[in-house]
């Protein structure tokens, strides 16, 4: 949707979005450098598209940092999940002198350092959740021109050294994240960024297509906390991957490598869909092709992707939609984990129309813009890079070798024994707390109970008496599949409440709630737990768990159609289920 | 009804989310409903984008209601 009209018809928009069901509530804090409305009604849009529905807080005008570190009681009160400290260059205090010396510029330097770094302590202190912080846009007037960058009393040298300071706190604090305002400001440019008329007439710094450009910033790091980014980047091949029809051009004949400027605009592509796979983006190719043909495409000496990047490979003259589902259900993420490319409008709008849960940007059909048309999206925006995102190509691709074997065996069980898999199984420990907290707001599936928590609640849980936190790790012969299951148990007297029992879908049918169960009885045990309580809570995506208390033995023990209440007594004479999952002896 | 206003009706009813919404020369953030500060701003950015004109600073301050905005429209467009 074009700027202007989202701009124009905000309000409507806000009122179809809220109408959705499933709204993931968060609250959000804004501590405001200057007026923050115009920013928060957009971030609102752009969160509603997301599912996330946010409640805001708005500080004073310019209180921000008042109400953080002088007088927080207010902010408190709010019990914000997440706070943000929205400033931008014109908050910044003090200016230098002609005769600056590098030791002033140095002493500025820190001093404004100091100002937010006592933000985000006092905000650590007492109101303990997620930050962001705007970084500082170029300054609008550079009063030295180009020297501006490198005298001691130079704005624009000044504000690039503030960024690199905060860049490389942010890379220390697990809990403050950046806004790249400054990047937002170089990409719709200084000019179109600044508005001296909306700075005078209503506080506003930014022109109203910069505000929007902001939020879309915003918005992806509130996604990404969430975990609420996408996974799959699906492609259609001709005239998206390589130019030409493969099918009547021929396999030599496609436009890929170095040799016409056409052909460099692909690989430069595909090159980019590379970069996305190395980080842990999986690859999907859908195409309306004879399977062996389009396979040949891979092969071309000059292709930059190989038929081993590709994780699931659907080319058939099936409609692309249900491919897309194939694909979504090989690779067992949810269709709101794909981003679908393809030229072809008819195509995009067809999975727009069937598959309202899949990303489809308008790519257009020049190859030089797909990259850009992706970047603007911010489909794979992360926080921080975990080593399972590092791992997960890898993962998905030891999954299909494990789907080759299984047919190979008479038995299912048999199947399993051969995988040789081992599990280690213990309460929350810090350094999986990231993981954690990711895998809890990203698993809709096998989700019990749907609760969804933030990295400072799993921090607090891990470390609360009267709660049993278990997670499980799951390896097997082909590779590592890291952290994949979770349940969180609360005590009440004698009962324990499991709040929370997760699993990654990628382990599914491998036994792991057996372990997992047989690790929570044993926990109970030793602290002399009488009875488990488990819920289902039914949701549009998790039905694959509705029978998972009574395939476990549970007994049913009340509720109704929104909630189902499961009971299994703790009792000395469990037998442990587990059979085919080695635990080696923790410490 | 003029051109200008017949526009801004439109724009008033989007910017607003009021598809009913009659706005008249009379018209002023005392008598619409819902046209707080946040909605003047967005007002005043999608006027200046469909018309393609711009206020400057000081120049709204002076508007008394939709039809002083009228007038100061027709001499900006007249000028282009």
């Amino acid at each position: 949707m074009p700027a202007a009209v989202l701009l124009r018809k905000q309000k409507a928009l806000r009122r179809d979005l809220l109408n959705q069901t499933h709204l993931l509530g968060t609250r959000i804090a804004l501590l405001g450098g200057s007026t923050t409305t115009e920013f928060a009604s957009l971030l609102e849009l752009l969160l509603l598209e997301e599912g996330i529905q946010p409640d805001f807080y708005f500080s004073d005008y310019n209180k921000y940092f008042e109400e953080a570190v002088l007088d927080p009681s207010r902010l408190i009160q709010f019990g914000p999940n997440l706070v943000f400290v929205y400033t931008s260059s014109i908050n910044i205090q003090g200016r230098a002198v002609l005769e600056a010396t590098e030791d002033d510029f140095a002493a500025h330097v820190t001093s404004e350092y100091m100002r937010f770094a006592s933000i985000w302590n006092a905000l650590d202190e007492f109101v303990g959740g997620m930050v962001i912080q705007n970084n500082f846009e170029l300054p609008a007037q550079r009063l030295l021109g180009n020297f501006d960058l490198i005298s001691a009393a130079g704005s624009v040298r000044f504000v690039n050294q503030l960024n690199s300071e905060f860049a490389r706190e942010a890379g220390k604090r697990t809990k403050l994240f950046l806004n790249d305002l400054n990047a937002v400001a170089a990409s719709v440019g200084l000019k179109n960024f600044h508005d001296p008329r909306r700075w005078y007439g209503y506080k506003i710094f930014s022109t109203p297509e910069a505000s929007l450009e902001i939020a879309k910033s915003a918005a992806g790091i509130v996604r990404a906390i969430y975990g609420r980014t996408r996974k799959c980047l699906v492609l259609d091949l001709d005239n998206t991957l390589w130019g030409g029809v493969i099918g009547d051009d021929g396999p030599e004949k496609i436009k890929i490598g170095r040799e016409t400027p056409e052909a460099e605009a692909y690989s430069a592509f595909q090159e980019y869909c590379l970069r996305l796979r190395d980080r842990g983006i999986l690859l999907a190719v859908c195409s309306k092709n004879s399977e062996s043909i389009a396979r040949q495409g891979f092969a071309h000496p000059d292709s930059v992707l190989k038929l081993h990047h590709i994780s699931s490979f659907k080319a058939n003259w099936d409609a692309k939609y249900q491919n897309v589902k194939a694909i979504a259900a090989e690779l067992n993420i949810g269709l709101d984990s794909l981003v679908f490319v393809d030229d072809n409008p008819a195509e995009r709008e067809i999975i727009s129309a069937q598959l309202p849960m899949v990303a489809v940007p308008n790519v257009g059909s020049d190859p030089t813009g797909f990259i850009s048309v992706l970047e603007d999206g911010r489909y794979f925006e992360s926080v921080r890079l975990s080593r399972e995102d590092l791992e997960r190509s890898q993962q998905y691709e030891a999954n299909a070798q494990r789907t080759a074997v299984e047919s190979r065996f008479e038995t299912y069980d048999e199947y399993l024994d051969s995988l040789e898999m081992s599990a280690e199984i213990a309460p929350f420990k810090p350094v999986y707390v990231d993981r954690i907290a990711q895998l809890i707001n990203k698993t809709n599936q096998f989700n019990l109970t749907t609760r969804r928590y933030t990295r400072a609640e799993v921090e607090s849980l891990a470390s609360n008496p009267s709660c049993i936190t278990l997670y499980g790790k799951l390896a097997d012969k082909f590779g590592d599949s890291g952290l994949i299951s979770i349940i969180i148990g609360r005590r009440e007297g004698s009962i324990l409440h499991v709040d929370l029992w997760i699993m990654s879908c990628r382990v599914l049918k491998r036994g792991v709630e057996l372990i997992m169960l047989d690790s929570l009885i044993s926990a109970c045990q030793r602290d002399g737990i009488a009875e488990v309580l488990g819920y289902y809570i039914p949701t549009e995506k998790n039905g694959l768990v509705a029978d998972h208390y009574a395939k476990l033995g549970f007994e049913r023990a009340g509720g109704n159609e929104q909630k189902s209440i499961w009971k299994l007594k703790v009792s000395r004479e469990y037998a442990p289920r587990n059979k085919y999952i080695k635990e080696p002896v923790h410490e | 009804m003029s051109d200008i206003l017949t526009h801004l009706q439109q724009i008033f009813r989007d910017v607003l989310d009021d598809p009913r919404l009659q706005i008249t020369r009379e018209s002023s953030a005392q008598t619409v409903k819902d046209w707080d500060s946040l909605a003047h701003i967005n007002l005043v950015s999608a006027i200046e984008q469909e018309f393609q004109i711009r206020f400057a600073l000081g120049e709204l301050a002076e508007l008394k209601n939709v039809g002083d905005m009228i007038d100061l429209m027709e001499q900006k467009l007249a000028v282009r």
